[in-house]
């Protein structure tokens, strides 16, 4: 609890200091949103050409392009700051946060936080309320707790991924393209339902990198439609197990790479 | 004239050292190239043909646009802008070579390593699972034509952006902000034959579509003959505009230079 005291400090500090570069933070703060815009756009000009796209419509993919952006954006905004510790591998100033007791991926993630990223999140939280209106979701209590339960292990999901994949850059430091892959290709991944991949991408995508969770399973439940793979629809409400055991394999791993550092200062 | 090609040789060898960050790039490029090639797919499950592109184009567009992002320099680097932020900048200005040209010289030297070990790979691997289609002899002469003219247009997109740090001290906002404009009516996300028909002709209307969505449509063989000399025109214009606004702006910005310190 204490950590979390010295996250808000440092959290704060990094706020105040952004807010002393206003037009850069404003013109930041529009660009990430307009990243979301885009994303959006695709899908919006795709459902100018079809009105469906693997049998959903467009009212339920916007619910997936929602589940899928908003946890996204609250990964961006708090872990994914992870992603510098290549650069700081590569300068030698990793070792720094190994000597401050605060752990190391609390203070790197707190050091590099910038609000601008909140962009991501906003857009998306507007296209899940609309889309929670206008799709046919069989609204009951269980579909609420669902909601909830999803956006939070959806959240803790993307984080698992984007530590795991930045703790390549301990074993090979110019790797940050491969962690891409799975960080911006697992939000466009998610933002669409798998059903229209690949048969091994899809069981890729449960089993391995378990980013169906996110987004599809949930709202295929919320929506009463089949889950694929032969799977029953409670699938959906194995998403908070899912996350823990994703947040449990990212310590790990983590924990495994930060003991492998060799630091490249003298 | 000699110089620069110089810098592109150089930058050529400086580049070609990072080996495992290009296995990397070229991994997530093919990822990115089956994601989008499967939604696309979707899109030809309810219908054959969207703006004169059938499933196969399509398809060949994405992995040929995933192989020609890095060669066109599509991300938010800060190389240029880097040297203005820091002061640098003045050393560059006071020798004998021409500012712009140098950094075109790097951007050729980038775009020659990378359409070779960036733009081969995601092809070849997304050739191995989809029916992909490859250009004739004479289209594909025509789109190295294209791309060399592609890669003036995003270098003077590039340049004209990162002098915007002369103004603004921390550039990466509008730096972002440029590229992602540019990546997206470009047609790197979607083939731009998908937009709404008004927002097509934005895109066709701006410089973007012809840093990429113009090059790829001659791989597709979407211009005959009599066709190609109006797209090399368009590039050529924008390219022209772009260099040409690039100097005015730093016309405007070395009036403002205050470097601190003796």
């Amino acid at each position: 609890m204490a950590s979390l005291g010295v996250w808000r400090h440092l959290v704060g500090a990094r706020i105040r200091a952004d807010w002393q570069y206003r037009t850069s933070f404003f013109l930041f703060l529009l660009s990430q949103t307009a990243v979301a815009c885009m994303d959006l756009a695709v899908v919006a000009s795709i459902f100018s050409q079809v009105d469906s796209l693997a049998g959903w419509s467009g009212a339920e993919v916007a619910l997936l392009f929602g589940l899928s952006g908003v946890p996204f954006g609250l990964a961006d905004l708090t872990i994914s700051q992870v992603e510098s510790a290549s650069r700081h591998i590569k300068a030698g100033t990793f070792d720094l946060f190994l000597l401050r007791p605060v752990p190391a991926l609390l203070h790197l993630s707190a050091s590099e936080f910038a609000l601008r990223r909140a962009g991501r999140v906003l857009q998306p939280a507007v296209v899940l309320v609309i889309a929670l209106v206008v799709a046919p979701i069989d609204w009951s209590v269980e579909t609420v707790a669902l909601l909830l339960v999803t956006l939070v292990s959806g959240t803790l999901i993307f984080g698992s991924v984007w530590v795991v994949t930045s703790s390549i850059a301990f074993w090979t430091v110019e790797s940050q393209e491969v962690a891409n892959a799975f960080t911006y290709g697992g939000s466009l991944a998610t933002s669409y339902p798998i059903d229209l991949f690949a048969t091994w991408m899809r069981r890729l995508l449960t089993f391995l990198v378990p980013l169906a969770f996110v987004a599809y399973f949930p709202a295929a439940r919320m929506l009463g439609r089949d889950q694929p793979l032969g799977l029953p629809s409670s699938v959906a409400w194995a998403t908070p197990f899912v996350a823990i055991a994703s947040v449990l394999a990212a310590r790990a791993v983590w924990a495994l790479a930060v003991r492998h550092h060799r630091s490249t200062g003298s | 004239m000699r110089l620069y090609v110089e810098v592109a040789r150089r930058t050529y060898a400086r580049i070609s050292t990072y080996r495992s960050a290009t296995v990397a790039g070229v991994f997530t490029n093919t990822v990115f190239g089956f994601l989008l090639a499967y939604i696309l797919l979707a899109v030809y499950d309810e219908r054959g043909d969207v703006g004169g592109f059938d499933a196969i184009d399509a398809v060949t567009f994405v992995f040929v646009a995933q192989g020609l992002l890095m060669v066109l320099g599509m991300f938010d680097d800060t190389e240029i802008a880097d040297r203005i932020r820091t002061g640098d900048v003045i050393v560059d200005l006071q020798r004998p070579y021409d500012h712009q040209a140098w950094w075109a010289g790097v951007s050729y030297g980038k775009a020659l390593y990378y359409v070779v070990f960036r733009g081969v790979p995601p092809f070849v691997v997304g050739a191995l699972v989809f029916h992909l289609r490859l250009p004739s002899p004479g289209n594909a002469l025509a789109f190295a034509v294209s791309v060399a003219l592609a890669v003036g247009v995003a270098f003077g997109w590039r340049y004209l952006l990162q002098l915007s740090a002369f103004w603004l001290l921390d550039v990466r906002g509008a730096n972002q902000l440029g590229w992602l404009t540019a990546q997206f009516l470009s047609g790197a996300f979607l083939p731009i034959v998908f937009f709404p028909g008004w927002l097509e002709s934005v895109s066709r209307a701006l410089p973007f579509a012809s840093m990429l969505q113009l090059p790829v449509e001659v791989w597709l063989g979407q211009y005959d003959a009599g066709d190609l000399p109006w797209v090399y025109a368009q590039q050529i214009a924008w390219g022209v505009a772009l260099v040409l606004g690039g100097r005015y702006a730093m016309s405007r910005a070395v009036r403002r230079v205050v470097v601190q310190g003796g």
